[in-house]
């Protein structure tokens, strides 16, 4: 390369061609067989998730399925002025950045608070058996989830019966608007705290005990050396799995809200993604669905983005 | 680690343990809760909606006879296994097969092909279409929708990529010297020194295609004999469409009385299975986590 930079005379420009055209007959001829397994893989992403991005411009077409993909009138950015307009947008645009804030706030940290917790228990059975139990709900469905969860939110259900001990209202706390998302994050914390802390548990197991050790020679106590030893140790882990987490930021578990929120509970509960689904598959309006969930993946698409370069400048750890 | 602890350590170890274990008990007290009610006589459980911590009432498998007496639910779980069966089968031979190619590392496009994988995790077509592809292809309201669409899973693909690029290369050399073509360097080098990765991996498919519903909802929406348990759980729980059960009865007047006992029996019947497993490959979580977290 550095002599390219000095003199890219054509004649070695024409070299590295005839270089690389070598190198990719011979990986042919070598690794056919490879590539004829990845042909599957390769058919599969491109027909189930490039075509469907391909797709995604009907977003800027009147669809209807007698015109055609190719025949629906081109109508520019129309469907997307309609939705910055519309009433919904500020709604739907607060409630999704609202839950997606709350699940960074609650559903991030306490995952990294049970592998300390765990990490403090000093008797090795006893902290296999929290954690075994801890998976327990990742083998639930989310609609057994939500069916359980509507069964102690009725009126006389568990956690109602909790609230109005507390001096809550009582009530069918499902069909309120303001327990939603309370009720959204905490049945999510519920069902993925015990999964989320085992990647926390394996790097704490990874940290060197010499640190300990040297901590506690110089006089730090337990509190002193997580401060000093664990989190450090914990740190890298954090931000990678943190910068995956905002890639998250639009893409909610919008499967799981379908099952919990009725026209009741949109106020709170209405995000992008239903929103989408209500007016794409129950609706049938194509064109103006795409849009809306092109706005969401474009801004998902934006933040991840920017998170990871500014993580790669700040801590030097990114995910590409 | 230290063998004294000062009077706060001690303090904070007899409160960090009875914390952990009021957890376990919120970790198990839902699940517990829908067993003993599931075991309850329906007319005492009919009055009550608190938590269940034994039966309520005489115990019964009334309810479970009931259940499995329906032939939509019966049906609904045989279309379930087919629906696991399928669909892990099928993405496991398209995992295997990608994160074969993906490992060689001699492979003069394996950057890019990594790429094109990769950036659908972080950009979408979306849900519509989506939709409109599977529909284009002919899927919907076929068996194929819950087999193919949507299963295939790219964090899995380089939790087993970064597995097999662990395999030492001369193992690898050796098969090749001694004439092994790549089927069979899968096949007999490969595969049996992976049964850890691979055991993972089957575990995470089966899981989530047990507990799949959403696709089911929007691709199956004609064929209410295809809809696989989770779906018709769906109705029965939330009570979305007058559910089949209603429907098929004979006698309206016990399915009104059992309609709260049989929401119990078939969340039981459906979470069964993978209490059964759940102790059996809850292992697997920390190596399958831990080699996902391998950056590769």
């Amino acid at each position: 390369m550095a002599n390219a930079a000095i003199a890219p005379s054509r004649a070695l420009k024409e070299q590295e061609k005839k270089l690389k055209r070598h190198l990719i007959k011979r990986d042919f001829r070598q690794n056919w067989p490879v590539y004829l397994m990845l042909v599957p893989v390769i058919a599969y992403f491109i027909i189930f998730h490039y075509l469907p991005m391909g797709g995604l411009a009907i977003a800027f077409e009147d669809f209807s399925f007698r015109q055609g993909f190719w025949g629906s009138p081109f109508v520019g950015f129309k469907h997307f002025e309609n939705f910055f307009s519309s009433i919904y947008f500020g709604r739907l645009l607060s409630n999704t950045l609202i839950l997606s804030a709350y699940g960074f706030l609650i559903s991030f940290p306490l995952p990294i608070v049970l592998a300390l917790l765990l990490n403090e228990v000093r008797q090795p059975r006893f902290k296999k058996t929290v954690q075994t139990i801890s998976y327990l709900p990742y083998f639930i469905s989310v609609v057994v989830v939500v069916g359980i969860l509507q069964d102690f939110t009725k009126s006389n259900g568990l956690l109602t019966q909790l609230v109005v001990a507390l001096g809550g209202e009582g009530g069918n706390l499902l069909g309120k608007p303001e327990y939603f998302r309370a009720l959204f994050i905490g049945s999510n914390v519920w069902a993925h705290i015990g999964y989320s802390s085992i990647i926390y548990i394996s790097a704490l197991s990874g940290i060197d005990q010499e640190l300990y050790e040297a901590a506690r020679i110089d006089g730090a106590g337990r509190w002193k050396q997580t401060l000093h030893v664990t989190l450090p140790g914990l740190a890298p882990t954090i931000i990678i799995l943190f910068i995956m987490r905002l890639g998250e930021v639009m893409t909610l578990d919008y499967e799981k809200i379908l099952l919990m929120y009725g026209p009741g509970t949109y106020s709170t509960a209405d995000i992008i993604q239903t929103y989408v689904y209500r007016v794409g598959l129950v609706n049938g309006d194509y064109s103006y669905a795409s849009a809306v969930g092109l706005f969401n993946s474009v801004i998902n698409f934006i933040v991840i983005f920017v998170a990871n370069k500014i993580s790669s400048k700040v801590s030097e750890t990114s995910l590409w | 680690m230290g063998n004294r602890r000062t009077a706060g350590e001690k303090v904070f170890g007899v409160f960090n343990t009875i914390f952990l274990i009021l957890l376990s008990l919120v970790f198990i007290l839902p699940v517990w809760h829908v067993l003993m009610a599931s075991i309850s006589d329906p007319d005492i459980l009919q009055a009550n909606s608190g938590l269940a911590l034994v039966p309520w009432g005489k115990a019964t498998l009334g309810g479970y006879k009931f259940v499995l007496s329906n032939p939509n639910i019966i049906h609904s779980y045989v279309n379930t296994f087919i629906y696991v069966a399928g669909a892990t089968v099928f993405s496991m031979v398209i995992t295997i097969l990608a994160a074969y190619g993906l490992s060689r590392k001699d492979l003069y496009f394996r950057k890019p092909i990594l790429f094109l994988l990769t950036f659908t995790m972080i950009f979408s077509g979306g849900l519509i279409p989506t939709y409109m592809i599977v529909k284009g292809v002919g899927l919907i309201d076929t068996m194929w929708a819950m087999i193919i669409p949507g299963t295939v899973s790219v964090y899995n693909i380089i939790v087993m990529r970064t597995s097999f690029s662990t395999i030492p290369d001369g193992l690898i050399e050796a098969a090749k010297i001694d004439g092994a073509g790549h089927i069979r360097i899968l096949l007999q080098v490969v595969l049996p020194v992976s049964k850890a990765v691979l055991a993972v991996i089957v575990m995470f498919y089966v899981i989530r295609n047990w507990n799949a519903w959403f696709n089911a909802s929007i691709y199956l929406q004609k064929r209410r004999d295809l809809f696989p348990l989770q779906l018709s759980l769906r109705e029965i729980i939330l009570q979305t469409s007058n559910n089949s059960l209603v429907v098929e009865s004979s006698d309206p007047g016990a399915i009104d009385r059992f309609r709260p006992l049989v929401k119990y029996t078939t969340i039981m019947i459906s979470i069964i299975p993978m209490l059964i497993v759940y102790p059996f490959v809850q292992k697997y979580f920390v190596s399958g986590v831990m080699i996902g977290s391998i950056k590769g």
